[in-house]
């Protein structure tokens, strides 16, 4: 069964992919997609028979893949609960966005492409979560970054859609390189690279230590800290994070499947693989709660600013992946796997419900120019608010709350159970990053669905109003019932619509339409997840008795540490439940009631507002640090080292020295060949005369 | 003895080129397109021959010709599969040159029959004097490749790849002239069991050194291939990157790794060193190539370096590494090669800012570019991976800096393999030339489909060409093993503590 799971999704990859000449755009489409909802069902059974108790962990053996001495490696399929958590994930969301791009990628000319590259990244993914050892983990990681970098240069011809590809790539090498170092030295030191063999040992090297780079190491820490710069890779933390917001350059679906829900969590899902591994170094935990709570800020900061509707989505995601490496960090891996599966749901609706709006909005990304749309498109309002209420944690406790309440509470209590420095200031940082993720989660939704509408300040919004005059466009479908009565009037307003500090309002006789069916029933299905799967998931993933159950030895579940979630002081538990109420009021007082506060507030404090829209400047930063130097060094080790040294005093010195030596010289030169023909036969004459004589 | 099938193998191109010189264009490219595939059957037929943990050197012929000298043929697996990527490639190249090469046809094909017959001698060569015939004269119907049908400084080119070849192959030869003279004996199996003394091993091992550090090429000695590369014709690329460089690794672990292990751990240094120095230096420049041939050819040296640093890892993952990366890079590179080449016959430049935009025009194309660009990049489940990650696994055992530095490439790779794609199939066409041209021809489609699907399989199942070789490195690690360096790592297991403590001194 876990084969079909697996493979389906590649075998629906390449027909779509190579066949789809063949066998026509619906049929590509419904290959993929009936792979990817028949994976579906069959991962929820797995799921279900883990959490009944019904199932054991096991491995199917696929094919031999790497055999050299002790480095020994099959393909093969590992299940365990972890496991069956991630395919359910995977499974779900994969096939809700393959569904819901039948009508988001409805009017694109290369669909098939689409859709396969889309099974592809999920056959990917499974094989990461399935994998048995860390090298088939790295096949799974480097087929989730391919699939990633090909989704994110989906429109290859935008050059920013590109350079966002490349950077996701090369960036996420930087991380490989880390995971291959620790891959590498894991190997050195276990002598294999199964996962299961290195976690039973791992323990035994407590305090042991290693050369590396001409120092003297803890062996464990450096193992976990190499791993996790992987990790910091592929989940975008803090440092190597630069590229998950330019990778909204690819369709929403992908940003919904690839950068929200799944991909990103892959870093996530290897320390909780691992954590028995990570328990051992206490270097490590601490170096991974730090930074994930560094990234938490950092993002939720920079989250507050930004006024494209999908890189505040992208800021957020970042920043709640640094909730769930505050929660490994501290030994909590329950929740940390608890918020990648309720994140999961409502990220990839927050996602899909921006891709709706995007849509109604003809492609307008900015939420400066929107506004108002409640009234018009009301279902994907109410699945926006869903995913809103879930990802600010609103909820009382013990009576009913959305899943965020579940999963990110468990988190800022674990923290704060934890009883270390690290875990204090875990803590603090998840509760401020709290009110952040409340404030910029509701000015999102503020901005989109209430106020007036403040469209006719796009350029988007003028195109789609004025192609309706027939001049035939792409997109004609999403406002083919503009009456062109309204349209008068309104030329004006294009010229406002450059200065971008102050968009007009009014709609530019534009109206707005709600998505079709295929992608309602996505946004429908995710919300009921939004809504109810921390509620009814809770006692799996979290309660101390059930969990260490449901987890049976697949993460290093700590018992004491959930109970003593429980016993931490009444405030700490509220705080975030505060804290997001705070946050809250202050998006609705900023803006819906005065809202001229935000300009007020930029103007006042302009170096910390240009700080946070510029993302911290680490765009920048890198640029001159690694980009232009590789360049420059590029350059001279080309034009100085090879041209400028080794050809001048080596070939071209040697032909100088020749040219002056006279006409013989020449003569050898022109006919090089032959002196070489004539140079080889004198050494094999005097070869042969040797070997005649001896 | 039985069919001498390698005796076979060498003679037949070698008679195809003779008949290609007295016949006209079209039978010329026929009888080389005959002979090449009736190569590559006898080539396949000898893999399915091999036996697998069978004798060291299997389909052994000897004919004493005279004094010591003989003809001396027999393959391990290494020379096995080496033999098998030239004579897969071969018939590749005669396809690929079949439009593109106008002039001189019969000559053409007759020098690249020429090449395969020495190409396959290299590897089944069994006699020391035998193996240096076939080594050095390959590179004469090169030159002929490159200084005839080459491009418009191909006078340049092949002045600098003489010249190179040249120093390296005198001192290879006064050596091999010493070796055989203090060994009594002229057979390759039998010297790679001969201790020489130690003394003269190192000696020895820098004269081998000069001749295989050119082949590599590895830094400094590299800046032959780049002119090389872009001057010569698409096909005389394929060989030249898919074959000859491989002789380089070929001598090294045939002669330097067994005959000299004691010089080899001494100087293991020198080559670690160059190579990592390659591996940065030579990624950073191809970045700022503007010439996709250029570019590639610097991926070449930055790829071959890992080579090396696997040889000289003294352990099984890196030499099985390494050679994983022979093979593999020998298919991708020649891919790569033929993929400009398939541009480069539409539109007669190789400058990387005349394309642009090809996804649209040509989707086969660009799909089969990426797929190549991807295995170059080393992605897991291509060929590339397979020996990349060995040698680097066995370089760590070694030293953490070299596999430190060594690693970087899998980022400066990815970053110029990457840049080239866009440039070249995403983006919009940037001269109304590139956007016309048509996607591939049936022709081009057959050369680069059994290329992917080699990369695929070589990625997927490793073990078809793990296994054939694995006896044979085991034979050359017994050599190593008295002399085989230590690792840094040293790892000190600790005493049971509390993890606190454990914390406290990874600050120390």
């Amino acid at each position: 069964m876990i084969t079909a799971i697996v493979f389906l999704p590649l075998l629906a990859a390449i027909v779509a992919g190579l066949g789809s000449r063949m066998i026509g755009n619906v049929a590509a489409k419904t290959v993929t997609t009936g792979a990817l909802f028949a994976s579906c069902a069959l991962s929820w059974p797995v799921f279900i028979d883990f959490m009944t108790g019904a199932a054991t962990a096991h491995v199917v053996p696929v094919l031999t893949f790497i055999q050299s001495g002790d480095l020994a490696v099959d393909w093969a399929l590992r299940v365990d609960t972890l496991t069956a958590v991630m395919l359910v994930v995977v499974t779900s969301v994969s096939s809700l966005v393959h569904l819901y791009s039948w009508g988001y990628m409805a009017e694109d000319p290369s669909q098939p492409r689409f859709f396969a590259y889309l099974s592809l990244f999920t056959f990917a993914m499974l094989m990461l979560v399935t994998s048995d050892s860390l090298v088939q983990m790295f096949f799974g990681w480097e087929g989730v970054g391919l699939a990633s970098y090909l989704l994110i240069g989906f429109w290859y011809h935008k050059p920013s859609a590109n350079a966002a590809a490349i950077k996701a790539f090369v960036v996420n090498r930087v991380g490989d390189f880390g995971f291959s170092l620790g891959i590498f030295g894991t190997f050195l030191v276990f002598g294999t690279v199964s996962i299961p063999e290195i976690l039973a040992a791992a323990p035994g090297y407590a305090g042991a230590s290693i050369g590396f780079l001409g120092y003297r190491v803890d062996l464990m820490t450096l193992l976990c800290l190499l791993l996790f710069v992987g990790a910091m890779g592929k989940s975008a933390q803090l440092g190597l994070h630069t590229w998950l917001p330019d990778a909204m350059e690819g369709p929403t679906p992908v940003s919904a499947l690839i950068h929200a829900a799944t991909m990103v969590t892959a870093g996530v899902f290897m320390v909780c693989r691992l954590s028995p591994m990570f328990e051992v170094s206490e270097t490590a935990m601490h170096v991974v709660t730090y930074v994930g709570a560094a990234t938490a800020f950092f993002a939720a900061t920079v989250g507050t600013t930004q006024t494209d509707i999908k890189r505040v989505i992208a800021y957020s995601t970042c920043s709640q992946l640094g909730y769930m490496f505050m929660a490994a960090g501290v030994g909590a891996y329950g929740a940390a796997m608890f918020h990648l599966f309720t994140h999961a749901f409502f990220k990839a609706l927050l996602f899909l419900g921006a891709g709706s709006v995007i849509h109604a909005m003809h492609h307008e990304q900015d939420m400066r120019y929107y506004g108002g749309l409640r009234k018009h498109i009301p279902i994907t309002y109410w699945a926006m608010m869903a995913g809103t209420l879930a990802i600010t944690g609103v909820g009382i406790a013990g009576i009913f709350g959305f899943a965020g309440f579940y999963s990110k509470d468990a988190i800022i209590e674990a923290a704060f159970a934890n009883g270390s420095t690290s875990g204090g200031v875990a803590f603090a940082i998840a509760v401020f990053a709290a009110l952040l993720t409340s404030f910029y989660s509701w000015r999102l939704v503020f901005l989109t669905f209430f106020g007036t509408p403040r469209w006719a300040g796009s350029e988007h919004i003028q195109h789609a109003v004025h192609d309706a005059h027939g001049h035939g466009h792409d997109h004609d479908h999403d406002h083919g019932a503009v009456p062109s009565e309204e349209d008068a009037g309104h030329d004006p307003h294009t010229h406002d619509a450059h200065d971008h500090s102050h968009p007009v309002e009014g709609t530019a006789g534009y109206h707005p339409h709600e998505s079709p069916a295929n992608m309602l029933v996505p946004l429908i299905v995710l919300s009921v997840g939004a809504v109810l799967a921390g509620w009814f998931f809770a006692p799996f993933f979290l309660d101390p008795e059930h969990g260490a159950a449901f987890w049976a030895g697949s993460i290093a579940f700590d018992e004491h540490l959930m109970h003593a979630m429980h016993g931490i002081p009444e405030l700490a538990k509220l705080s975030a439940t505060i804290v997001m109420v705070i946050g809250f009021l202050i998006a609705l007082w900023a803006y819906v009631l005065d809202r001229t506060i935000p300009a007020r507030f930029t103007a006042q404090f302009r170096v910390l507002y240009d700080f946070l829209l510029h993302k911290w400047y680490f765009d920048e930063l890198y640029h001159h640090l690694f980009v232009v130097p590789a360049f420059w060094l590029g350059r001279f080790f080309w034009k100085k080292g090879d041209q400028g040294t080794i050809d001048r005093f080596g070939p071209n010195g040697v032909a100088a020295v020749a040219v002056r030596a006279g006409s013989a010289a020449r003569a050898a030169q022109s006919g090089y060949l032959y002196t070489y023909a004539l140079v080889m036969l004198l050494g094999l004459a005097a070869a042969a005369t040797w070997a005649m004589v001896g | 003895m039985g069919f001498p099938i390698l005796s076979v193998m060498i003679a037949l191109p070698l008679v195809a080129a003779l008949a290609c010189l007295f016949v006209g264009a079209k039978a010329a490219r026929w009888i080389a397109l005959a002979a090449t595939l009736a190569d590559l059957g006898l080539g396949i037929l000898l893999w399915h021959g091999y036996e697998i943990g069978g004798a060291q050197w299997q389909f052994t012929e000897s004919v004493p010709l005279f004094g010591r000298f003989a003809w001396a043929l027999g393959i391990d697996g290494i020379a096995l599969l080496l033999i098998v990527l030239s004579v897969f490639l071969m018939p590749i190249c005669i396809a690929a040159s079949w439009e593109a090469i106008e002039k001189r046809v019969p000559e053409y094909m007759a020098a690249f029959l020429l090449m395969e017959t020495l190409m396959v001698g290299v590897f089944a060569a069994q006699d020391l004097f035998l193996f240096y015939i076939f080594f050095e004269a390959g590179l004469i119907p090169m030159y002929l490749i490159i200084g005839i049908w080459g491009g418009a400084d191909r006078i340049y080119a092949s002045y600098k790849f003489f010249l190179y070849t040249l120093l390296g192959s005198v001192l290879m030869l006064i050596a091999m002239l010493w070796m055989v003279s203090e060994a009594g004996t002229t057979s390759i199996p039998a010297l790679m069991a001969y201790d020489f003394p130690p003394e003269a091993q190192t000696w020895l091992f820098l004269a081998f050194f000069a001749s295989f550090a050119v082949k590599m090429p590895m830094w400094p000695v590299h800046t032959w291939l780049p002119d090389a590369h872009v001057q010569a014709p698409t096909a005389g690329s394929v060989i030249l990157a898919g074959v000859l460089l491989k002789m380089g690794g070929y001598g090294f672990v045939r002669f330097s790794l067994p005959m000299f292990p004691v010089a080899s751990a001494e100087l293991m240094w020198l080559v670690m060193g160059l190579s990592m120095v390659a591996i940065v230096v030579t990624s950073l420049i191809a970045l700022v190539q503007e010439d996709m041939k250029k570019l590639i050819a610097y991926s070449s040296v930055a790829h071959m370096a890992f080579v090396t640093i696997g040889l000289f890892a003294f352990n099984r993952q890196g030499i099985e590494g390494a050679l994983m990366v022979m093979l593999g890079h020998g298919l991708v590179s020649g891919a790569l090669f033929l993929c400009v080449g398939v541009i480069y016959d539409r539109m007669h430049t190789r400058e990387i800012v005349r394309y642009g935009g090809l996804s649209n025009n040509m989707p086969k194309y660009a799909m089969l570019f990426l797929l190549f660009t991807m295995a170059s990049v080393g992605l897991p489940g291509t060929s590339n991976f397979v020996g990349e990650f060995l040698s680097l696994v066995g370089a760590y055992q070694i030293s953490s800096w070299v596999a430190f530095v060594a690693t970087t490439g899998i980022i400066t790779g990815a970053a110029y393999m990457l840049y080239l794609y866009a440039r070249i199939a995403y983006g919009s066409a940037r001269t109304p030339e590139a956007a016309a041209m048509p996607d591939l021809s049936p022709r081009e489609l057959a050369i680069l489909a059994p290329i992917a699907l080699a990369v695929l399989w070589m990625g997927v199942y490793p073990e078809s060409f793990l296994a054939p070789m694995r006896n044979d490195v085991g034979a050359v690690l017994a050599r190593l093993a008295p002399t085989a360096p230590e690792s840094d790592a040293k790892v000190v297991i600790g005493h049971p503590k509390p993890a606190v403590e454990a914390h406290a001194e990874a600050h120390h």
